[in-house]
C-alpha cells in the first residue's frame, strides 16, 4: 500500500508532504522515531507547506512529535502549516491528552478480596429475595382478600404463554426421556429376565422425580428466564417507575399474576410430562421388550399410589412459585441497560434450577419422614 | 465547483406496502450542514435509515459519494460505509463497554496502530467532546447529554468524510443542547466534515443549517427546500410557516 505522505530529513530539517492520514500514521511514527533517536542537534524544524491534509489522527501524531522531541530536550519549530492542517491541530486538546482517567478501571482482585465479595454479595442476595418473599406474603392475601385488585386478563395470557405455549417441548421431552430410561434399564433387567420390571422402573422415577423436575426446569427455562427479562426491560425503560407513580403496585401489578399463572399451570404440565414419559417407556415395552400394552400400564401403576401423584404435584406447585418468583425477583433487580436484562435472565434460570434441585432434595427427606 | 457528495433521486421509502415517503429528491453538498426536518412520523428517521444503507431503495436513487446504495452488494456498502459516521438518538454505545473499548471498536479496523498512540486517540476524540478523562467509565455511568458526546466520539473515531446525527439535541437540557451546536459546529469547520442533521429543533437549523428540507407526512415529502433564511421567510405555504416561525432565534 503507497503511502499517502512523504518525509524527507535534511540536516535538521524535516520535509513533509502529501496527507498524513490515519492508515499511515503508525509507518510514520516508526519513521519519526528512528529520525528522533538519531538526532543529536537541540532543534528541529519541520516543515508542512507541501503537507496538504491531516485528519485528527494526523494531526495527533504531529503533537506527537513536539512531545517526544521535549523528552529530548529537542526544539521543534514548525514552518508553513496551511489553514487547513492547522484547524485540524486545534481540534486536539494538547492539555487533555495528559490527564488522568478519572477512575481506573477496576484491577484484579486477590482470592481473598473475591471471596469476600462474594459472601457479601450471596448475603445481600439472601437479604433482597428475603425482601422479596416478605412482599409477597403481603401481596398474595391483599390479592385473595380484594380479587378485583387482581388482573385476570393478564393471569390468562400468562397461563397461556407458561403452559398452553411448553406443551409441545414439555411433551416431546418428557417422552424422550421416558423413552431413554426404559431403552437403557431394560439393556441391563433382560440380562436378568426381568424385563417386565422396565414398566415400574419408568413409572415410578417419571412420577416420583423426573415429571415434576424436568417439567419445572423447563418452565425455568422458558418462562423464568421471560419474566426476568419483561420485567428487567421494563425497569430499563422506566415503565415501572411509571406503574408507581399512577399508584399501582409494582409486585401486585406484574409479579402476582405471573406468580398465580405459573402455580395454577406448572402442576397440570407435571401431570402432562408424566403421560408422556410412562408413554415413552410404553413404547420400548411394546415394541423392543414383547410387553402387551395392559401388562405395562399395570405395572407401571402397580409401584406408584395415589399419594405419590399428590406429592408430585405439590412438588410442581413448589417449584411453580419459585421459579416465577425468582424470575420476578430478578426482573426487579435490575439496574442498568441491557447488559443488566441479559445477567437478570441468566441469573433467574441458575438459581431457579438450584433452588428446584434445593427443594427436591428437601422434599425426598421430608417425604421419607413423613413415611 | 461544489461536489455533491449525497444524491437522492425521486425516492420511495416504504416499509413493506406501507409507503412512508415518495419523489424525494434532494443533494448535500461537500462540507454542507444540510438538515432533514419535520413533525412527527413524517419519516425523517426512515430517510436518514436509507441514506445509511441500513434500507435499500427500490424506487429511486442514493448515490453516496459515488455508490449507488439500491444497486451496490452488502460488501461494498459496508466497506462505504466506514466512510460515514453516525450518531444514533440515544447515542448508541455498547452497553458492556467502555467509553475507551467503544471508540476503539472503530479504530481496530486499522492495523498496527501502537496502543500508547491508540490510548492517546482514544483521550483526543473524548477530549474533542468535553469527556476527557472518562474513557474507563461506561454508559450506563453517564447522563443522557454525556452519552450522546460519547456516542459523537464513536462516531466521529474514523474521521468520516460524513456524519450523520438522527436527533442529536433531543431530550437535553438547553445548555447541553448548545454544548452540541458547537461540537457539530467546530467539527464541521475543522474537518469540514458533511453533515446531515435530523432534527426539529428550530434553534439548531437556524444556528447551523446551511440547507434544509421539510418533510410532511400527508405529502408523503418534501414541501420546502432551501436555506433556513428563505423558509423561515416563505410564506406561500401556511404548514412551512407554522413550522419555522414558531420562534425565530
Amino acid at each position: 500500500m503507497t503511502k499517502g505522505y512523504r518525509m524527507e530529513q535534511k540536516a535538521d530539517r524535516i520535509l513533509m508532504a502529501g496527507e498524513l492520514l490515519l492508515p499511515d500514521v503508525p509507518s510514520f511514527l516508526e519513521e519519526i522515531e528512528g529520525i528522533l533517536k538519531q538526532k543529536n542537534s537541540t532543534s528541529l524544524e519541520i516543515n508542512l507547506t507541501d503537507l496538504k491534509k491531516v485528519d485528527s489522527a494526523g494531526a495527533l501524531a504531529l503533537t506527537h512529535i513536539e512531545e517526544e522531541s521535549r523528552k529530548r530536550s529537542l526544539v521543534v519549530a514548525w514552518k508553513g502549516m496551511n489553514d487547513d492542517v492547522r484547524k485540524v491541530l486545534n481540534l486536539i486538546d494538547r492539555q487533555a491528552l495528559n490527564l488522568p482517567p478519572l477512575h481506573e478501571i477496576e484491577k484484579r482482585v486477590s482470592f481473598f478480596e473475591a471471596t469476600g465479595d462474594l459472601c457479601v454479595k450471596i448475603a445481600h442476595d439472601f437479604y433482597t429475595i428475603l425482601t422479596f418473599v416478605g412482599e409477597l406474603l403481603v401481596s398474595i392475601p391483599y390479592c385473595l382478600l380484594h380479587p378485583r385488585s387482581l388482573r385476570w386478563g393478564d393471569i390468562l395470557v400468562n397461563m397461556r404463554r407458561t403452559g398452553a405455549d411448553a406443551l409441545p417441548i414439555v411433551g416431546l421431552l418428557s417422552l424422550l426421556i421416558g423413552l431413554i430410561m426404559a431403552f437403557m434399564s431394560s439393556l441391563q433387567l433382560r440380562q436378568l429376565g426381568a424385563n417386565i420390571y422396565v414398566a415400574s422402573l419408568v413409572g415410578i422415577a417419571i412420577v416420583k422425580e423426573l415429571g415434576p423436575m424436568m417439567t419445572a426446569i423447563i418452565v425455568a427455562g422458558r418462562s423464568g428466564s421471560s419474566f426476568a427479562a419483561e420485567i428487567g426491560t421494563m425497569i430499563v425503560n422506566e415503565e415501572v417507575d411509571a406503574l408507581t407513580t399512577m399508584g399501582f403496585h409494582p409486585i401486585r401489578f406484574l409479579a402476582i399474576p405471573k406468580i398465580i399463572a405459573t402455580s395454577i399451570v406448572v402442576p397440570l404440565l407435571t401431570l402432562y410430562a408424566m403421560m408422556f414419559g410412562i408413554l415413552g417407556g410404553l413404547i420400548v415395552g411394546i415394541i423392543g421388550l414383547d410387553i402387551t400394552l395392559t401388562t405395562y400400564l399395570k405395572e407401571s401403576f402397580r409401584g406408584v399410589e395415589l399419594w405419590d401423584v399428590i406429592t408430585s404435584l405439590l412438588k410442581a406447585f413448589t417449584f411453580a412459585i419459585l421459579i416465577a418468583g425468582i424470575g420476578c425477583h430478578r426482573g426487579f433487580q435490575v439496574v442498568g441497560g441491557a447488559e443488566a436484562v441479559g445477567e437478570a435472565t441468566t441469573s433467574a434460570v441458575v438459581t431457579s434450577i438450584f433452588l428446584i434441585i434445593a427443594a427436591d432434595a428437601a422434599y425426598a427427606v421430608l417425604l421419607h419422614y413423613l413415611g | 465547483m461544489v461536489e455533491e457528495v449525497i444524491v437522492v433521486e425521486n425516492l420511495q421509502a416504504a416499509y413493506g406496502e406501507n409507503v412512508i415517503l415518495s419523489d424525494v429528491s434532494f443533494q448535500v453538498k461537500r462540507g454542507e450542514i444540510f438538515a432533514i426536518v419535520g413533525g412527527s412520523g413524517c419519516g425523517k428517521s426512515t430517510l436518514l435509515k436509507y441514506l445509511i444503507g441500513l434500507m435499500r431503495p427500490h424506487v429511486g436513487r442514493i448515490i453516496v459519494e459515488g455508490v449507488d446504495m439500491a444497486t451496490a452488494d452488502d460488501e461494498t456498502i459496508n466497506a462505504h460505509r466506514k466512510r460515514f459516521g453516525v450518531l444514533f438518538q440515544s447515542g448508541g454505545l455498547i452497553g458492556s463497554m467502555t467509553l475507551a473499548e467503544n471508540i476503539a471498536l472503530p479504530l481496530k479496523e486499522v492495523k498496527k496502530i501502537p496502543p500508547f498512540f491508540l490510548a492517546q486517540l482514544i483521550r483526543a476524540k473524548l477530549s474533542m467532546v468535553n469527556l476527557a478523562g472518562y474513557e474507563n467509565h461506561y454508559p450506563a455511568e453517564l447522563s443522557g447529554g454525556m452519552r450522546k458526546r460519547a456516542g459523537l466520539a464513536r462516531a466521529m473515531a474514523l474521521d468520516p468524510a460524513i456524519l450523520f446525527f438522527d436527533e442529536p439535541t433531543a431530550g437535553l437540557d438547553p445548555v447541553t443542547a448548545r454544548e452540541i451546536y458547537d461540537l457539530i459546529s467546530t467539527i464541521n469547520k475543522g474537518m469540514e466534515t458533511t453533515m446531515v442533521i435530523v432534527t426539529h429543533d428550530l434553534e439548531l437549523i437556524f444556528r447551523l443549517a446551511h440547507e434544509v428540507i421539510l418533510l410532511h407526512s400527508e405529502e408523503k415529502g418534501i414541501i420546502a427546500y432551501g436555506t433556513p433564511k428563505q423558509l423561515a421567510e416563505f410564506e406561500a405555504d401556511r404548514r412551512v410557516m407554522n413550522f419555522f416561525q414558531r420562534k425565530s432565534p
